[in-house]
């Protein structure tokens, strides 16, 4: 599979915290790969790094085989790198096809163009086998496993290549935990290179590819989900191994 | 009630249903969907979906409106009378307008204290360029607009610059502007406007009875083209749509309604065109509000702010048009209020105008928290908050209790809406 996203020896130091201490990363097409690590690991400073929320202090990144420099965040959307948040950034008073489209709504001379974003909110769904009975209700009323399916699905409509989910599991139910599990799966089907980060291994094995380890702001070990043992990962994970 | 009622219900006409085998799309490019026959979604269903989430709408102020009428035509036989109604349509329309833009603020999950202040301020700079500078009408009204304008500018930069919370920001103008207006006023206390032509004849203008039913017709036929057109687009693109029933129930419903108020209104002296104007404000500024790019903003922003800069939204430029929308709209209703006494003095603008008009956009529906609520709300809160000032001094009550029933009613209509949101949440989670 093609290779998306590289980045290597990617480093960064907070004052005196060395939260990176060169890392590598590989991302590549129609694959997720879960990101894990203790607390304070630097899983979230390289996702920053890859998400332009800061730029790291060394290391290089190169997208489809061109060095690139992700200096902001909206440098990442240009090369088409998305990130879902923890915190999903809905307006919850909206409904779903409104959060969908917030920002780039269909207008006509300023007026909505609801029917067309309806429209497109309803074929976006259905592709991805969310199932929400009123795109029409405000997201409040959604369960949580559905409004991170929204969140998922809105950063889908700018067409990424890469897709960088921040613990999408992290306060749902075991039936939502599902839904978002096959959702991301779908991701993968649809040729995007996804990045997960999670604390939950069993979530991880059950979806990802492969699995990438961060300890102390570096690789600990990089396995195929299929044919690692959870020991072996969490011993990377603690150090336990070294 | 069927007002606003069936305008709730035009955003959320139904949903389609998950159909179960139609999901496994083709991984990549969703296929294009067959198109389904448009799915048909019960209106109650719809209802009662709001109702669970603790969503009463405009109920509980329709069942209050109603309760208001009952109490007070038993106990003086003259409420309902139309030269009654008449009054009462004309004592609402400047607090109305004024609420009109509390509403406004109250959406982006701000406060505007000024708005009576500055209700005075530009009733009195419009009265000082007509009446001192010889400038026509039209123009003074313009000046007063503009002068709107730019106070709501500075609230807005002020917030938005400096970062100072709304409450003091207004605070701040509620007392100022107040005292810009005693300056200009000076030693004269009270301007009279010319009662016979120009400003004051706006308050004293009716239709004549043909154009009253005329607008009925209009209105009622704009509605109903409007949604017969939005069912047919709907459709062919396959998107659920309302029964033909329905359409006919809420057309005729809003019919009934309006033929009704002009009923009435035609029996003494026709239609008031100050309440023309302040009803056209509600409409214009639900439209605004529900179909244009800005308005989806103005929710956006009032829901999470947060969520709609990261977005792209420039939450700055909202949170100012607010600011400048409540301004303008507290100096229509001043200019209003000015027409209708034909002067303005040390009062205007004052005592429980702000008040009145905090309380009817908050008893129509209007959320504090922000990014929830309708232009109706000012509509219906005045509505209510008129008809028992009016109901009060028709039975000759002393305003001590006026208030105090005035403060009951706000408060019970802020319970019911937490305790319908409370227990949807209870209920939910």
């Amino acid at each position: 599979m093609p290779l998306v996203l590289s980045v290597r020896g990617a480093a960064k130091r907070y004052g005196a915290v060395q939260a990176l201490g060169g890392a590598d990363l590989d991302l590549r097409a129609g694959e997720v790969v879960a990101l894990v690590g203790d607390n304070g690991a630097g899983k979230s400073t390289l996702v920053k790094v890859v998400s332009g929320a800061v730029t790291s202090d060394s290391g290089t990144i190169t997208f489809e085989g061109r060095p690139v420099r992700i200096g902001r965040p909206q440098d990442a959307q240009a090369l088409g790198i998305t990130t879902v948040f923890q915190d999903l950034a809905l307006c919850e008073n909206l409904d779903v096809v409104a959060n969908l489209y917030l920002g780039t709504e269909a207008r006509h001379y300023g007026v909505l163009g609801e029917i067309p974003m309806e429209r497109r909110a309803r074929d976006l769904l259905t592709s991805l086998d969310v199932k929400i009975s009123d795109v029409r209700a405000p997201v409040a009323a959604l369960s949580g496993g559905q409004r991170q399916s929204v969140a998922i699905a809105r950063a889908l409509l700018g067409e990424p290549k890469v897709v960088i989910l921040d613990e999408p599991t992290a306060a749902l139910g075991v039936e939502q935990t599902a839904q978002v599990l096959a959702l991301i799966g779908r991701l993968r089907d649809r040729g995007l290179a996804v990045l997960l980060i999670s604390h939950n291994l069993a979530d991880v094995r059950q979806v990802s590819d492969r699995i990438v380890v961060l300890r102390l702001g570096r690789n600990a070990g990089t396995f195929e989900t299929r044919a690692v043992s959870q020991e072996t990962v969490v011993a990377a994970i603690t150090g336990a191994g070294a | 009630m069927t007002v606003s009622e069936s305008a709730t219900s035009s955003d959320s006409p139904g949903q389609p249903p998950a159909v179960p085998g139609q999901s496994p799309a083709a991984p990549g490019r969703p296929p294009a969907p067959p198109t389904p026959p448009a799915p048909r979604r019960g209106v109650l269903d719809a209802a009662t979906d709001r109702l669970r989430r603790g969503d009463l709408g405009s109920l509980p102020v329709a069942v209050g409106l109603v309760l208001i009428a009952v109490v007070f035509s038993s106990l003086n036989s003259h409420f309902l009378a139309p030269e009654n109604l008449t009054n009462l349509a004309l004592q609402m329309a400047a607090t109305g307008t004024i609420a009109l833009g509390i509403v406004l603020v109250l959406l982006l999950g701000e406060i505007d204290l000024s708005a009576g202040s500055v209700s005075g301020l530009c009733a009195v700079v419009m009265t000082l360029l007509a009446v001192h500078h010889g400038w026509t009408p039209a123009l003074a009204v313009l000046g007063a607009l503009v002068t709107g304008a730019v106070i709501g500018l500075i609230h807005g930069l002020m917030r938005t610059k400096l970062s100072m919370p709304s409450f003091v920001v207004t605070l701040a103008g509620l007392i100022g502007w107040e005292g810009l207006m005693l300056f200009l006023l000076g030693d004269e206390g009270t301007i009279n406007l010319p009662f016979d032509r120009g400003i004051a004849r706006l308050s004293d203008t009716w239709l004549p009875p043909w154009l009253g039913w005329l607008l009925v017709v209009l209105l009622v036929g704009a509605h109903l083209a409007a949604t017969l057109v939005t069912r047919r687009l709907r459709g062919r693109a396959g998107l659920s749509t309302l029964g033909v029933g329905w359409v006919a129930v809420r057309s005729a419903g809003l019919a009934v309604l309006l033929a009704a108020a002009v009923l009435v209104l035609n029996s003494d002296r026709g239609v008031p065109l100050t309440l023309v104007i302040f009803g056209g404000l509600v409409v214009v500024l639900d439209l605004v509000l529900r179909r244009t790019v800005f308005g989806r903003r103005m929710y956006a922003v009032g829901g999470n702010a947060e969520a709609s800069r990261r977005a792209g939204i420039n939450i700055t430029q909202v949170r100012i048009m607010a600011f400048m929308g409540s301004a303008m709209l507290a100096a229509v209703g001043g200019i209003l209020a000015a027409s209708r006494l034909a002067a303005v003095n040390q009062s205007s603008g004052g005592s429980d105008i702000l008040l009145n008009a905090i309380a009817a956009a908050v008893i129509g529906g209007t959320s504090l928290f922000g990014g929830r609520g309708r232009t109706y709300a000012a509509l219906l809160g005045i509505l209510v908050i008129q008809s028992i000032t009016n109901g009060m001094l028709l039975l000759n009550v002393n305003s001590s209790v006026r208030f105090m029933v005035t403060g009951f009613v706000l408060a019970v209509a802020v319970a019911i809406d937490s305790l319908a949101r409370r227990g949807a949440a209870d209920g939910v989670r």
